[in-house]
């Protein structure tokens, strides 16, 4: 089986984030960036099924130069090689223009199984995944958390809201998007590291698969820190003088205890 | 500018929160000065469009077929396809379900467009929508505007807009019925499923402390455990508490778990991502403790500690014991 797994590369979870001066943006500087948790999980399901069902994992990562890092990291753990389409500014496609350039990318690998995360955690769309099957013309789910494999079909079990799942059979090709912590992530090797270096990784520009950039549907005007809705009263002191202000709030203010 | 609203049912039961987009339609179209009408996908829709017909709208679309008795994202994609092409609409509203997830993405593609989801908020700027979505898990928001002609698709995130500002009225009942062939839908469904009976119903619960990320191990949870003992408060936990297996799913508050509102929620680590607020932010009273002054989770707090939880959440335990 061929799996083609979509990674992204976003700034590392627990950062300070600083608008940039141009306000449309934030700062991403002095930030490091790792894999999207989301495709993390998606990476591991791929290198899972390619190890009961043999096949080839390929990393398929739309960023800029810095994104290799993560594209040697899934390298790492497993992946065969990979398709990074390297653009410095990805900021200026939306998840059409985006979806369209992977599509466009992909045209030569006909894969089995397209993966990737449930969303990313630095846009939030959460639209890749069925935007990509659309374009390819491919079945897709979202939000799933078991994948098996049938003869030229699959059966995935799929979340829904509030407790609820439903298992949804299709055939092969398709798309799945992954729900993060299905399973355990696994860490890279030292021989997995080693052998990451001798992998292949196809660069291409969007210039190369022909897709011109600009023909954009929405436009991020202005990035900002969001308005608190409430007013929190803050506590501060050492820990024993702020939990005892706290207390005193909850009883006499609140009077919830 | 007129909007279409895209209402959420499945065998005869509404969705609840696409009553929150209904009244955001019902909003936008004044503000925009224009109509607003309703869609509802499925078969044996009398009553459902019947109770849309009471409310203020220009219309309402019953898109009834055999093949939308049950969700598929092709059938929902071709019946959408074709109502937008004789309704017309400028605006299409969805709520942000995880059917809506599915399906939205596709449809906008579809007619080449890109959907704005998950929105919070909007405000008209010289007759021109602009929408507000969260960036980074909440922690930054940007606003957003279309720069392609209509139809515009938006979907609205739980809770940003209240169902109980609904206007009611008379609106004329329109039967459409798509052509769906059953080749065109390649995903079978089968029935749904919860794991197990829930043995703890959170949402009965009056005082609840729960526990995120920021615990770091499966070891530290009895610190938590401790406190919650020490309030006589129930213990939850946000998603990825639940996912490592750290505490049982059925203790999960947020999207994809329980939602809550007890007198008091007490979050320790958990930094608030969309997913988990709209499952808390019910709640009567919300205190945070978290390292990160810029958590989300401080947007809804009314009470707050910014340090580390590992010094004040046993300092807490003893200041509730001594209250007691």
């Amino acid at each position: 089986m061929k799996i083609v797994v979509a990674i992204k590369q976003v700034p590392a979870r627990d950062s300070q984030l600083r608008i940039a001066s141009s306000g449309k943006w934030i700062d991403e500087e002095d930030l490091t960036h790792e894999i999207n948790e989301p495709d993390a999980y998606a990476l591991e399901e791929g290198l899972q099924l390619k190890e009961k069902h043999g096949g080839e994992v390929v990393a398929l990562c739309f960023g800029p130069s810095r994104a290799a890092q993560t594209i040697r990291e899934a390298l790492a753990k497993g992946a065969d090689r990979a398709i990074h389409i390297e653009d410095e500014d990805p900021g200026a496609h939306d998840p059409l223009s985006a979806a369209r350039l992977m599509a466009a990318a992909l045209k030569s690998e006909a894969p089995d199984l397209i993966l990737t995360g449930l969303q990313s955690d630095d846009l939030g769309y959460g639209q890749t995944g069925p935007i990509l099957a659309e374009l390819l013309g491919l079945p897709h789910a979202t939000i799933i958390m078991e994948v098996e494999k049938q003869d030229g079909a699959i059966r995935v079990k799929r979340e829904l809201e509030d407790g609820w799942f439903q298992h949804v059979e299709m055939p092969l090709p398709a798309l799945l998007t992954i729900q993060s912590g299905i399973s355990k992530l696994r860490y890279a090797t030292l021989m997995g590291i080693k052998k990451a270096k001798t992998k292949e990784i196809r660069r291409v520009t969007p210039a190369e698969l022909g897709t011109a950039t600009g023909a954009v549907s929405i436009r991020l005007d202005r990035v900002y820190l969001p308005e608190r809705a409430k007013q929190t009263q803050l506590f501060e002191g050492t820990p024993a003088e702020a939990a005892a202000k706290l207390v005193e709030k909850l009883k006499f203010e609140a009077r919830v205890i | 500018m007129s909007i279409l609203v895209v209402m959420e049912q499945r065998a005869g039961e509404w969705n609840r929160m696409s009553f929150e987009t209904l009244a955001a339609a019902q909003q936008l179209a004044g503000e925009l000065n224009t109509t607003a009408s309703a869609a509802v996908l499925g078969t044996g829709l009398d009553a459902l469009a019947g109770e849309l017909a009471g409310k203020q709208l220009e219309k309402v679309y019953a898109v009834e077929h055999e093949l939308l008795n049950e969700y598929t994202p092709d059938a929902w994609s071709s019946a959408l396809r074709q109502l937008i092409a004789q309704a017309k609409p400028d605006t299409v509203l969805f709520p942000h379900t995880y059917q809506v997830r599915d399906f939205l993405p596709k449809v906008a593609t579809a007619l080449g467009k890109v959907a704005v989801n998950d929105v919070v908020g909007h405000r008209v700027d010289a007759g021109e929508l602009v929408l507000v979505r969260q960036l980074f898990q909440g922690k930054v928001n940007v606003d957003v505007r279309f720069t392609d002609a209509a139809p515009h698709f938006v979907s609205l995130q739980a809770g940003a807009w209240r169902a109980d500002q609904l206007a009611a009225g008379s609106a004329a009942i329109e039967k459409f019925t798509p052509t769906i062939a059953a080749g065109e839908i390649r995903t079978r469904p089968q029935d749904r499923f919860r794991e197990s009976a829930r043995a703890v119903d959170l949402t009965a619960a009056e005082l609840i402390v729960a526990v995120g990320r920021g615990i770091k191990e499966a070891d530290n949870i009895p610190l938590v455990q401790e406190l919650a003992d020490a309030i006589g408060a129930e213990l939850a936990a946000s998603r990825p508490i639940c996912d490592a297996g750290w505490l049982p799913m059925e203790r999960q508050v947020g999207s994809s778990g329980q939602t809550v509102g007890p007198k008091m929620y007490m979050a320790i680590g958990i930094s608030g991502a969309i997913q988990h607020l709209v499952g808390m932010k019910g709640a009567r009273t919300i205190v945070a403790i978290n390292k990160d002054p810029n958590a989300p989770i401080f947007e809804v707090a009314d009470y707050g500690i910014v340090g580390d939880l590992f010094q004040v959440v046993p300092a807490l335990t003893e200041a509730f014991k001594k209250a007691k």
